[in-house]
């Protein structure tokens, strides 16, 4: 027999669509099948239950040969490596839950170490223009109740966020929004013809890199201003009609991505973007997202902020947060060596770092604490394999647009398995030994 | 549990009607008791001291997605205010938005033991939940937002009343809430549309409801339910020259309305923040006080409360549920503004503000604030606030009692002021020689908002029974003279006492406390059309399932405690 565990929350994305259902065994032990799920979801689901899973904690001497240790061995040597170093960075944390998050800021304070997540390698760019100009923004179900105009700058959901158009942003049918798609008008900022762009009204393929000149162009239409015939390789006309078309809507919101968070630029093309969602502001309503990738990238700027006040890149080495991307954020010490211990939970800069990077970590003291072998275990001295959040466990977690919603356990981790939470509390407990205090 | 036996201080507690008499006060197993109870106690010598309740805070922004956006996109409010870790201690920062755990020791220096946050979205109220875990030593509870939630619009349109009080019942279980907050009632939700309701009689857009209907609906179900605090109120028209007139329509909404509660509160309506409230003159170049004409109001009228809402004069962070007053104060400021509409529910808005004393506006409104107090007849319901952090920062109370209990501070305020000339002739504040004293602050921060929240069974008396929350200033209000040791004893408690447990001595945090989060558990009849509406609305229009709304005690709430109440007789 089999059982359908509902309402179950999907661990991949910032969509974080929380309507999934699960067939799983009746002993709890064992998934079935996905229903609901996009295609990534559901793999990430059904790869709980591969055959070839690490179930031990592995450590690699120094000829790079692995062997198994005990859970023990693996908390003192995390405990010991995060207590001695100087400057330790603790990096990741956008792939689990609230709860571990809040432990790992705890010996992140007591080990004068830098917390950073994924958000220094994505919309880290975002955060800091929000720090410039603010963000008009709003939940996805005022998109879907409201918004009858659609951007998408630089990101392709069809293949990164999956089920956004259809749950929130193209396809729904909300309160003011009885007519679904029908009434929406979509336009796409892609110099690709992504399968996004394809379903667009408008598709502006603007020159690669000059997000910055089509969103001041915009906002110039916005003004009536005149415009140079091409902006961005953009005629004239259709920036004008984009303009337009976005005046005439009743509610405006703008989704953006990596291809604009990323680019040339950077923060300053995002500052542009918001400014323009403030001019709309005065003609219609308007709001702006970020497409956040990670589930749970958001959560981790939460606990950070109400910790210590920033979203990222928060270096606790001086007794106080200090925060100054470019200087405290990850890449930039692991180039200038200036971290002497990394450890990463919840995401992969092996796979996303710049190869100097990934070089820096692999002649450090280093572990990974991880359910999947990455490109990171293959850097770091100790892997930690861990339950799957959303999967084996629950916890606060926060989607693109900051509502917290608690994942659900579906089944069982393998016997003897340790949560991210709870190893990280063994690791604490080991470090307040080490350090002798209380 | 370590016993204490509290010498010699000279006591205030206007539940008691003690008036700085020189009486022991005696803490045992986390309640005050007889000092005949204690076998073995500590004493704590309080000679030359003040002695009072914990203070009690009815309306401060200290945690949630707002609070924590403006965390997160000021670093600037960091600076020079971080200090390290030590003992008990986590590193803490922020001036206007502290950290969660800077905000939990700042009130217990100044010797605040409970505090109430003061607007929290339904769907972010787990991350509300998730801040006041993180938030140490002081008890706190949150209020859930009902004036701009499509049920309340549409069963209030229809008179709905019963349905009403079974929404609120359900919405105050499932978030964990405390009371029914109430934020610019139907503007926000025409702000949905980029719109605004500026008067009580704005009918809502699409709704075709107003304001009036939706404050008074919500105060007959809040009575209906027999909640332990009345609707809280952030009315219409908030910030705009000319506002009394808004402000003094929604007070008449409730004339010859009765408490039906059984916790003891006198008031129908809490309306917070009254100084932002009071505002006459059509521009800002004629702005002025309306003080004279709300106190008049308030003290004919013993059916309401009134929180001042008082201007600091420091660089501050805005926030609040009133979208559109956001959107508008960026335009006016040209700074930076962050905005989040709450499908259904709400929106909030957030925009760094600075109060200086060379602006003209800044400083008549500062002088509102303490009209209102000053103007006062009964300090039982009008209570000191900040608005924490809109009008400035909570850290300020301590300045606040200053400026109250001082008339020479004040004028040394004024004078200090650009145009302190045009202040005095723009407000009452020159022609006002009261001087509160410490009886009247306790009324104001302890006795008095502890009455209004329903919780004057628990918090705001040294009452034997009452919870061991005391605080000890090193003020002796027969010798001192000057006001600056106002400011200085009530910023850094010389100890207090939470739960019976000692967590500050000379300003330094001794422990976390055992912090409780208080919620109102109000039962109803069983209503089929309210658990049919709910589910309908849940499937059709909200982006998050029924079943994962609900927040649980287990996990989110550090040592809840439950209020019960029944209503369904």
């Amino acid at each position: 027999m089999a059982k359908i565990v509902t309402d179950v929350v999907c661990p991949f994305c910032g969509t974080l669509c929380d309507d999934l259902e699960v067939k799983v065994t009746d002993d709890d032990k064992q998934i079935l099948e996905v229903y609901n799920a996009c295609v990534i979801g559901t793999e990430k689901f059904l790869h709980s239950q591969a055959k070839d899973r690490l179930k031990v904690p592995m450590k690699q001497d120094e000829e790079g040969n692995w062997s198994e240790v005990s859970i023990n061995e693996a908390v003192e040597y995390t405990a010991q490596m995060l207590a001695k170093a100087k400057k330790p960075l603790m990096y990741g944390w956008s792939s689990t839950n609230c709860e571990a998050q809040s432990i790992g800021g705890e010996i992140a304070e007591l080990c004068g170490a830098v917390v950073d997540n994924t958000a220094t390698v994505c919309h880290g760019t975002t955060l800091i223009a929000v720090q410039d100009v603010g963000v008009p923004s709003c939940t996805l179900g005022e998109v879907k109740n409201r918004a009858d105009r659609i951007i998408f700058w630089g990101c392709n959901p069809a293949h990164a966020h999956p089920r956004h158009m259809s749950r929130y942003s193209i396809f729904p049918r909300g309160f003011f929004t009885g007519k679904g798609h029908k009434a929406r008008k979509m336009i796409v900022v892609d110099p690709r013809t992504t399968d996004t762009a394809k379903m667009a009204d408008i598709h502006m393929q603007l020159e690669q890199g000059r997000d910055y000149e089509l969103l001041s162009a915009l906002r110039v239409a916005l003004r009536g201003a005149p415009l140079p015939e091409k902006v961005a390789g953009i005629p004239r006309e259709t920036i004008i009609d984009a303009a337009e078309t976005l005046k005439s809507g009743r509610f405006v919101v703008i989704f953006f991505g990596m291809g604009v968070t990323q680019s040339l630029s950077k923060n300053h093309n995002i500052d542009i973007a918001i400014m323009l969602t403030k001019d709309l502001n005065e003609h219609t309503k308007a709001a702006i997202m970020p497409m956040r990738g990670h589930y749970n990238v958001t959560g981790s700027g939460e606990v950070l902020g109400w910790q210590f006040g920033y979203p990222f890149s928060v270096d606790l080495s001086r007794g106080f947060a200090r925060y100054n991307p470019g200087d405290s954020s990850s890449n930039d010490l692991l180039r200038r060596d200036e971290v002497d211990a990394v450890f990463v939970l919840g995401s992969d800069p092996g796979a996303h770092f710049p190869i100097s990077s990934v070089k820096k970590i692999a002649n450090l003291p280093s572990v990974c604490v991880d359910p999947h072998y990455t490109p990171t275990t293959a850097v770091c001295k100790l892997h930690m394999p861990v339950a799957f959040v959303g999967v084996e466990v629950g916890g606060c977690t926060y989607r693109m647009d900051a509502v917290p919603i608690h994942a659900r356990k579906v089944v069982d981790a393998p016997e003897g398995m340790l949560t991210d939470e709870e190893f990280l509390k063994m690791v604490l407990k080991r470090i307040k030994e080490i350090k002798g205090v209380a | 549990m370590a016993e204490y036996l509290i010498k010699n201080g000279f006591v205030f507690d206007p539940v008691l009607g003690i008036k700085g008499d020189r009486t022991d006060i005696a803490v045992k197993d986390g309640k005050i008791v007889e000092s005949t109870a204690l076998s073995n106690p500590q004493v704590i010598d309080a000679a030359g001291k003040t002695v009072m309740a914990a203070g009690v805070d009815i309306h401060a922004h200290v945690a949630g997605p707002k609070v924590n956006a403006g965390r997160n996109f000021r670093p600037e409010d960091k600076l020079f205010t971080y200090k390290a870790g030590k003992g008990a201690m986590r590193m803490a920062g922020g001036f206007s938005i502290p950290t969660t755990f800077k905000t939990g020791y700042e009130y217990a220096r100044m010797g605040y033991g409970t505090v109430m946050e003061a607007a929290m979205p339904p769907l972010y109220a787990r991350h509300v939940h998730e801040e006041m875990r993180d938030t140490p030593i002081i008890d706190e509870g949150a209020y859930p937002v009902f004036g701009n939630n499509w049920f309340v619009l549409e069963y209030l349109k229809n008179n709905e009343l019963e349905n009403t009080a079974a929404y609120i019942s359900w919405l105050l279980q499932t978030t964990r809430g405390y009371a029914v907050k109430i934020v610019n009632p139907g503007g926000t939700e025409a702000w949905g549309w980029g719109l605004n309701c500026n008067s009580i009689h704005d009918p809502v857009p699409y709704f075709d409801i107003t304001p009036a209907q939706i404050m008074k609906g919500l105060m007959e179900a809040n009575e209906y339910l027999k909640l332990p605090h009345s609707i809280h109120i952030h009315t219409n028209n908030l910030g705009n020259p000319g506002n009394y007139e808004t402000t003094l329509d929604t007070f008449k909404l409730f004339e010859g309305e009765k408490p039906k509660d059984s916790f003891g509160r006198s008031q129908v309506m809490h309306h917070t923040h009254v100084q932002f409230h009071s505002y006459g003159g059509d521009n800002w170049g004629n702005f002025e006080s309306k003080a004279d004409v709300m106190m008049d109001y308030v003290n004919a009228h013993d059916n309401l409360t009134i929180d001042i809402g008082q201007v600091t004069l420091d660089e501050t962070t805005t926030m609040t549920a009133d979208g559109p007053f956001e959107h508008h104060l960026t335009e006016l400021n040209h700074l930076k503004w962050a905005n989040r509409d709450v499908e259904l529910e709400t929106a909030a808005g957030i925009v760094p503000y600075i109060y200086s004393p060379d602006i003209k506006v800044c400083g008549i409104q500062w002088a509102i604030g303490l009209e209102l107090a000053l103007m006062a007849k009964d300090l039982m319901r009008v209570f000191i606030t900040t608005d924490h952090p809109n009008a400035g920062p909570f850290t300020r109370y301590p300045r606040v009692m200053k400026w109250l209990m001082s008339q020479k501070a004040r004028e040394a305020q004024i004078d200090a002021m650009k145009y302190g000339d045009k202040v005095r002739d723009a407000t009452f504040i020159a022609g006002l020689d009261r001087e509160l004293d410490l009886y009247e602050i306790a009324q104001m921060t302890r006795a008095g908002t502890a009455k209004a929240l329903g919780l004057g069974h628990m918090y705001g008396s040294l009452k034997v029974g009452m919870e061991g929350d005391v605080a000890v200033y090193d003020y002796n209000p027969e010798t001192a003279d000057d006001p600056e040791l106002i400011e200085k004893a009530f910023g850094n408690a010389a100890y207090l006492f939470k739960a019976g447990e000692m967590v500050v001595r000379d300003g330094d945090i001794l422990s976390n406390g055992r912090k409780r989060t208080l919620w109102v558990d109000v039962k109803v009849n069983d209503n089929p059309q309210v658990r049919r509406d709910i589910t309908e609305k849940f499937l059709k229009y909200y982006t998050v399932s029924e079943a994962n709304y609900e927040v649980h005690e287990e996990g989110y709430l550090r040592n809840p405690f439950r209020i019960e109440v029944d209503a369904t007789q």
